[in-house]
């Protein structure tokens, strides 16, 4: 071609071009899942304390069960997917977000076998989630171990 | 589906399964599983290619340039591609939920098989579309990192190819009925028409996009449009080449569009350079 644009201005003109989501409204929707998904798991930590006088850690990892279940079995029918279409982060930041992103794998890969498949890419997507977690967690362990021999806190 | 395409191809052309001599065959997938495992019963001999998307062109291009040269009477072009397996390999998992960009095209599951064969005196192949031009393209790459917006990564190959062509052959937009690129979506389509612009080609009247036309944007929620390597097949199979046959169009101009994307590559940081192949498809009067 004879005209020919150089990439940074072609990227930009790409980026002039292409529509973007509006933040705004993926915000009030996120926000509005996300409570919503919140307020599930109220309702249930309040029946287990309530109902079945559950004490309160127990309660909690009951919740947790029950919400990952539910996102589970909502994953296996192809419907968790269509909430985080429309929930975004609301729908993906929760537990219930990080129960699809290990079953949605599992689902995919179970053809390629029992190790090779599932065992291997089972976290292909939480994966980053597990370990920058564990090691921050680690990190902020060992800052406070130092602190405190520092007699700081 | 590719076995399909490719059984039903033969049979509507009125040929046996020996009668062809090549297939030219190609998918999305890592190492062409698709057309390997679609093939592999036929007992035909196969080239495998691979150019994203654009395979449709290569493969057109590839079998009319075998049969013009006498290397074969009869030559088959095949290509498919599967949203399934296309997410699995590029994307994420199916069931996994994500917000797709709008700028995001929706993988085709098809697959289109044509029979290409050489004209000669004892075979002059009268009321067939025939390929009488092919312009390969180059790779072409403006530096777009977005794999959510492949329309991007190809319309600048798609406005070489089709400038290439129509420079070579000293022809106008308005030569041809339409000019139909493979799957830029609706932005890589305004993107092609401005780059061509640019250079003093205005295709807005003849321009057409198959990834726009193969699904209804609004009720079937694709974003951009329709990709992939079945998608253009598909649309030429089933759509432009019947209307080239009944006559409501004479001559188009058929680019398919292929971005170069590799997951490896791309989380390596490197660009999508896109290709794309011209071939002038026109119905011969009886």
């Amino acid at each position: 071609m004879k005209v020919k644009q150089n990439d940074q201005a072609y990227n930009q003109y790409v980026t002039s071009v292409t529509p973007k989501h509006n933040c705004f409204k993926n915000c009030v929707n996120a926000f509005w899942v996300g409570g919503l998904i919140c307020t599930l798991g109220q309702i249930i930590l309040n029946m287990c304390t309530e109902i079945f006088s559950l004490g309160k850690e127990t309660a909690s990892a009951y919740t947790s069960l029950i919400l990952i279940l539910l996102s589970v079995i909502f994953t296996s029918f192809n419907l968790y997917k269509r909430i985080a279409k429309v929930g975004g982060a609301g729908a993906l930041v929760p537990i219930t977000g990080f129960a699809n992103s290990v079953a949605a794998p599992t689902i995919e890969y179970q053809k390629e076998g029992e190790v090779f498949g599932k065992g291997v890419k089972i976290f292909t997507i939480a994966g980053p989630v597990i370990l920058f977690g564990i090691f921050t967690s680690w990190t902020l362990g060992l800052i406070y171990w130092i602190l405190k021999l520092a007699q700081i806190v | 589906m590719v076995r399909r395409a490719v059984q039903t191809a033969i049979t509507k052309s009125g040929l046996a399964k020996q009668d062809i001599r090549y297939i030219f065959g190609g998918d999305l997938l890592g190492q062409l599983i698709g057309t390997t495992f679609g093939l592999k019963d036929l007992d035909i001999p196969v080239f495998g290619l691979y150019g994203a998307c654009s395979t449709c062109g290569e493969s057109l291009s590839l079998a009319a340039m075998i049969t013009a040269a006498g290397y074969a009477n009869h030559a088959l072009a095949v290509t498919s591609s599967h949203y399934g397996s296309a997410e699995k390999q590029f994307r994420f998992p199916l069931e996994y939920g994500n917000q797709r960009p709008l700028s995001a095209t929706w993988t085709v599951t098809g697959s289109g098989a044509f029979v290409v064969s050489g004209t000669t005196a004892e075979q002059p192949m009268r009321n067939y579309a025939h390929i009488t031009a092919i312009t390969t393209g180059k790779i072409v790459d403006y530096g777009v990192r977005d794999s959510m917006n492949m329309g991007a990564c190809m319309a600048p190959a798609a406005a070489d190819v089709i400038y290439q062509c129509l420079d070579d052959l000293n022809l106008k937009p308005s030569y041809f009925d339409h000019i139909i690129t493979g799957d830029l979506g609706v932005i890589g389509s305004d993107i092609l028409k401005k780059l061509l612009l640019d250079n003093g080609y205005d295709i807005s009247k003849q321009h057409l996009d198959c990834g726009i036309m193969i699904y209804d944007n609004e009720k079937q929620d694709t974003h951009s449009g329709g990709s992939g390597c079945g998608c253009c097949a598909v649309t030429l199979a089933g759509y432009i080449l019947n209307n080239l046959s009944k006559h409501i169009w004479e001559r188009v101009l058929f680019v398919p569009t292929g971005a170069l994307l590799s997951t490896v590559s791309f989380n390596e940081g490197q660009t999508i350079p896109g290709t794309a192949h011209a071939l002038i498809i026109e119905q011969e009067d009886s």
